[in-house]
């Protein structure tokens, strides 16, 4: 017996030797270096249809930035689902890609965790300053007040989609433009198994862009100032019901919207079971999806009142894709030159006209291709009336505990129980308690 | 783990009665005999101990650190947390704390609901297809095929049946049917909680099947054959025979089951992705979301571990009374 | 489906009508129970799009076998499946070889602490792997910036995993099939001049084939099926199917006959090879795990 017992400790301190060590690890190198100028590993994320056709997309581009620096990149398209786990193994491990596209609301989540490169002005000065982009995208590039942690490459911005044979057959002349004639509007198109609006009521990011924007017509912001999460003040509640009560109260949602998850409600507006969409650059999948161009119209998202602006006249969140430099980048100004390269006017006009998205940098954007009336939308949305998600370092539990909260309270609009104000502030009072305490 | 308690075999037996083992009375090659059974087992120890002990225990350490987003850059700068992260996962009266109970009591009655009818299903197969007839071999084949899916075919190919509005099973149920006045949702809801159950069964009752029809193979014929002649049934065969002769088998089965169900994580993440709704929201997929979703390892760790402790402590007691019970028996 | 033979071969007594009626009625719900999500996923993969994004029909308005020309494109499937073959193949014979040495220790000889390891080993069988999937990844790139030996990331640092995932249960399976082998055997290798290490392999290894198939099959399917470690530690070039598959639900829409078609591209030569070992396996249970 007792020799077991020694056996046991030796186990315990062997491991606990082992443990210290691999604890001990970690980065190293913490403001990246010149080592290997060669090559750069790129982590795209996926645009297009499918990672195939991203790869088509991207791999011309970074033959030709080989061709005019010497410097080869090697691509590697994450899907959504890996991101985030492969940027944290990243982060931990210190081995992780030299460049990478992020979702530009998990800005001010990644840059707290210090493993990107801060954006100051020299940096910025690199790449061409950072006044060549627009306000809007650089607002959603980290917390305010300090260098941002990424680039803006890609911007999209939230419009309403609408089937034109679906709106000629109800009679519908024009796409509403508050909420009042949306409930209007999406009654008589809901009707002989269509409905008028669709909504992806198990995404939790879609979620999120829909309360948040509500939350800003109702003067609601989800976070204080200071940054500490406020999910129960009334215009937040306001909000939450106003977007479940699409399916609950107005009955334009269909009910089965709400297991939604994987875009199933794009598919369903490309088979006109679905007349209206609120959708982020839409046009490439409805390609997709066998629309032609002529099939769809787009239209501002609805606000209370009046016309899009800023402020409580917001309509969208600022959507898009930054770039970011791993801090510990063992090329690290071979990394600026890419980031400055794929920045560029040229490629920005390339890239984004490939992902019909609208380009963060000023000159690219007067490129004739965004002018189309689809992209003009877009634009005019980005510049005028877009808000940017809050830049806090909570940003993805927020995600997280109250797009959950909206997925469930869908699900009960779906199952036919009431949702009601105290219900709606209930599920939010929950998911402010599951935030990480200050 | 069921190797103490598995019934001794002749052999074993023998062999225990002459300790030091049977090889013979030489001691030239003392050391290197001594030595080569350590040998054997070197390459399972260094493995398990690399890929299973020392990251256990990389996980009880920070389970007592605060390890967030801000600190995951370099583990080693994260703060002490103390027993900060228990208090919170077992603060019932919290939302944290009563999320992860809540979680774990679904966790514990999926798990019950589970084992027992993959135990049933499995028993009962295997006892039907004891005697020959045609097409037991075609039979057996065929119900092999959940166990030799590989789980995420399976299970997407479940996901697609239970959508409510193009899924099979509401047509069936809905259209077809008629049992329901609305579509259910299987998905999101109440009912995702039968989905995973379903999904579970049918991938885990071949596995209970295999080891009962092994369990029957060991049976003697002889018994049944006294039995019948004493003028016992079928039923009363099964009963009186097959039924405490596979005692021991399922003491090894429903452990086994027990543990792949309750720690299942592929099922509940194929089916609802990385938020189940809360009836289907399994410990496993639960702190995943815990920790990985929002890089709070430490409140994840320190769940993991509690989690642990809970299925030592039951594997440990059920591996004591059942060896009990059966040495009760045997006496 | 089951057929009612009126001869039974253990029970010298016919088996009464209710029992009969009642295997019947058992056997072919669970048939169809069992087969149910095959159908759907043999006849989805031979849908069209429409027909699979629309609601369910039992009979296909039309058949096409576009989608499995199409799941190549979608994504690189033919490198998953190479990933994953690989993998799953060299984690289960690492995983057989070490579980054959060790489960001979444990099963022939006495020594200091053999139960601690047998205990230890198989209490592995119950971690959560939650637990220790980030520490482990830790380890992994700790020892690559020791050694240079890439384990994260790269398949290598899979199949050391996935081999751990297999090795208890191996090792507790074969200790049981072993034991069951007579040592006699052994001994009179052994006479005939074998080391332990001949003998083990010129008699106990032979004589134990199907419990080892049996392991090998399980441990093949436990490699083939894993999603959680797989999508963390993996990218591009050494992506399995199992989080590949991932790749059919796109920006655009869910592919759904191309996922069904995949699936059972997939799942075909596992399932095959699984039922054409299936004769060894019940053989390699009985003795192994069920004494």
């Amino acid at each position: 017996m007792r020799r077991i017992r020694a056996a046991a400790v030796g186990a315990v301190t062997l491991s606990l030797v082992l443990a210290a060590a691999a604890c001990g690890g970690g980065s190293s190198g913490s403001e990246g270096s010149n080592e290997q100028p060669r090559t750069l590993t790129y982590w795209a994320t996926n645009q297009g249809a499918n990672l195939e056709v991203d790869k088509k997309v991207l791999q011309p581009e970074l033959d030709k930035f080989e061709k005019e620096t010497g410097i080869e990149v090697k691509l590697e398209v994450v899907p959504w689902g890996d991101l985030l786990n492969r940027i944290l193994t990243a982060t931990t491990s210190g081995q992780g890609p030299d460049v990478l596209n992020i979702g530009n609301t998990w800005s001010a989540s990644l840059q707290s965790s210090g493993a990107l490169l801060p954006w100051d002005a020299k940096n910025f000065e690199a790449i061409g300053g950072k006044d060549r982009f627009v306000d809007s995208a650089l607002g959603s590039t980290g917390v305010q007040g300090q260098d941002p942690a990424a680039v803006p490459l890609y911007s999209m911005a939230y419009a309403l989609y609408y089937n034109k044979k679906m709106f000629a057959d109800a009679g519908i002349q024009k796409p509403p433009a508050t909420w009042a004639e949306m409930a209007e509007t999406g009654k008589k198109l809901s009707k002989n198994g269509t409905w008028g609006l669709g909504a992806e009521g198990s995404n939790l990011s879609n979620n999120i862009h829909q309360v948040f924007v509500l939350g800003k017509q109702h003067n609601a912001d989800f976070f204080t100032p200071d940054g500490k999460a406020d999910f129960t003040s009334d215009g937040a509640v306001a909000a939450v019901k106003q977007y479940v009560d699409l399916m609950a109260k107005d009955k334009i949602i269909a009910p089965g919207n709400a297991e939604y998850a994987q875009n199933q409600s794009l598919s369903d507006f490309a088979k006109d079971k679905t007349a209206m969409v609120l959708w982020q650059t839409a046009s490439a999948t409805f390609k997709a999806q066998g629309m032609s161009e002529d099939e769809w119209g787009v239209a501002p998202a609805p606000v209370q009142s009046g016309r899009p602006g800023p402020g409580a006249a917001a309509n969208s969140m600022v959507a898009g894709i930054n770039m970011a430099v791993f801090k510990n980048t063992k090329n690290i100004d071979g990394a600026k030159k890419f980031v400055k390269f794929m920045t560029s006017d040229e490629e920005q006009v390339i890239l984004n006209k490939a992902y019909g998205s609208i380009p963060p940098v000023k000159t690219a954007q007067q490129d004739p291709a965004f002018n189309t009336p689809a992209l003009a939308v877009l634009r005019e949305t980005l510049a005028t009336s877009a808000a940017a998600l809050p830049q806090v370092p909570e940003e993805s539990q927020f995600e997280t505990v109250v797009g959950t909260a909206v997925k469930e309270l869908f699900a009960e609009a779906a199952a036919g129980r009431p949702v009601t104000t105290e219900s709606v502030r209930a599920k939010l009072e929950k998911a402010q308690q599951q935030m990480p305490k200050k | 783990m069921t190797l103490t308690a598995a019934p001794e075999t002749g052999e074993r037996t023998a062999r225990k009665n002459s300790p030091g083992g049977a090889r013979g009375p030489r001691r030239s090659g003392r050391l290197r005999r001594v030595g080569l059974p350590y040998l054997l087992l070197l390459p399972a120890l260094i493995l398990e101990l690399l890929v299973h002990l020392v990251p256990m225990v990389i996980g009880i350490v920070v389970s007592f650190k605060e390890l967030t987003q801000f600190y995951v850059r370099d583990w080693g700068t994260a703060p002490w947390a103390g027993f900060d992260n228990y208090s919170l996962a077992i603060d019932v009266n919290a939302p944290v704390g009563e999320a992860l109970l809540r979680s774990f009591a679904t966790t514990c009655l999926f798990t019950l609901s589970s084992v027992g009818l993959c135990w049933l299903l499995g028993t009962a197969a295997a006892i039907f297809m004891q005697e020959t007839f045609r097409g037991r071999g075609l039979l057996r084949t065929v119900f092999l095929v959940p166990y030799a899916l590989p789980v995420y075919a399976a299970v997407i190919t479940w996901a697609f049946m239970f959508q409510r509005d193009n899924g099979l099973v509401n047509h069936v149920l809905h259209d077809q049917l008629g049992l329901t006045d609305t579509p259910p949702f299987w998905l999101i809801g109440e009912n995702s909680f039968v989905t995973l159950l379903v999904v579970s069964v049918w991938k885990g009752w071949p596995f209970a099947f295999l080891i009962m029809m092994a369990g029957l193979q060991n049976i003697p014929r002889e018994i049944y054959e006294a039995a019948a002649l004493d003028g016992a049934g079928v039923w009363q065969q099964v009963r009186r025979i097959t039924l405490p002769s596979l005692r021991p088998v399922n003491q090894v089965l429903v452990l086994v089951l027990f543990l792949w169900t309750f720690n299942d994580f592929n099922t509940p993440f194929v089916l609802f992705g990385k938020a189940a709704p809360e009836a289907a929201d399994l410990i496993s997929l639960h702190i995943y979301q815990s920790s990985f979703q929002t890089w709070n390892f430490g409140a994840g760790s320190a769940m993991s571990v509690l989690l642990l402790l809970f299925l030592l402590v039951v594997t440990g007691a059920y591996l004591l009374l059942t060896s009990r019970g059966r040495k009760a028996t045997d006496a | 489906m089951p057929s009612h033979s009126r001869r039974p071969v253990r029970s010298p007594m016919a088996a009464p009508r209710s029992f009969l009626w009642s295997r019947r009625i058992f056997l072919t719900l669970l048939t169809g129970f069992v087969l149910l999500p095959v159908y759907v996923m043999v006849s989805s993969s031979l849908k069209p799009l429409q027909d699979v994004s629309g609601a369910f029909r039992w009979i296909p308005s039309g058949l096409t076998v576009r989608p499995y020309f199409d799941i190549w494109e979608t994504v690189p499937l033919a490198d998953y499946f190479m990933n994953s073959l690989i993998v799953a193949g060299s984690a289960t014979v690492c995983s057989v070889t070490i579980a054959v040495f060790a489960a001979y220790a444990v099963s022939r000889y006495s020594f200091r602490g053999k139960r601690v390891f047998t205990v230890t080993v198989l209490s592995t069988q119950m971690f959560p792997g939650i637990l220790f999937l980030l520490p482990l990844f830790l380890i992994y790139v700790n020892i690559g910036n020791a050694t240079g030996i890439a384990l994260f990331g790269s398949r290598g640092g899979l199949i050391l995993t996935y081999l751990t995932f297999s090795l208890p249960f191996s090792i507790w399976m074969l200790i049981g099939y072993f034991d069951s082998v007579p040592r006699d055997l052994d001994e009179a290798a052994k006479v005939d001049g074998c080391g332990p290490l001949g003998a083990l392999f010129r008699v106990v290894v032979p004589a134990a084939v199907p419990g080892i198939v049996a392991v090998a099959v399980y441990a093949f399917m436990t490699a083939w099926g894993e999603v959680l470690f797989a999508s963390v530690m993996t990218n591009d070039t050494t992506r399995t199917l199992a989080v590949g598959l991932q790749g059919y639900s796109t920006q655009n829409d869910v592919y759904w006959n191309q996922v069904m078609a995949a699936s059972l591209v997939v799942s075909l030569p596992v399932v095959a090879g699984f039922l054409l070992l299936q004769r060894y396996l019940v053989t390699g249970l009985t003795a192994g795990a069920v004494k």
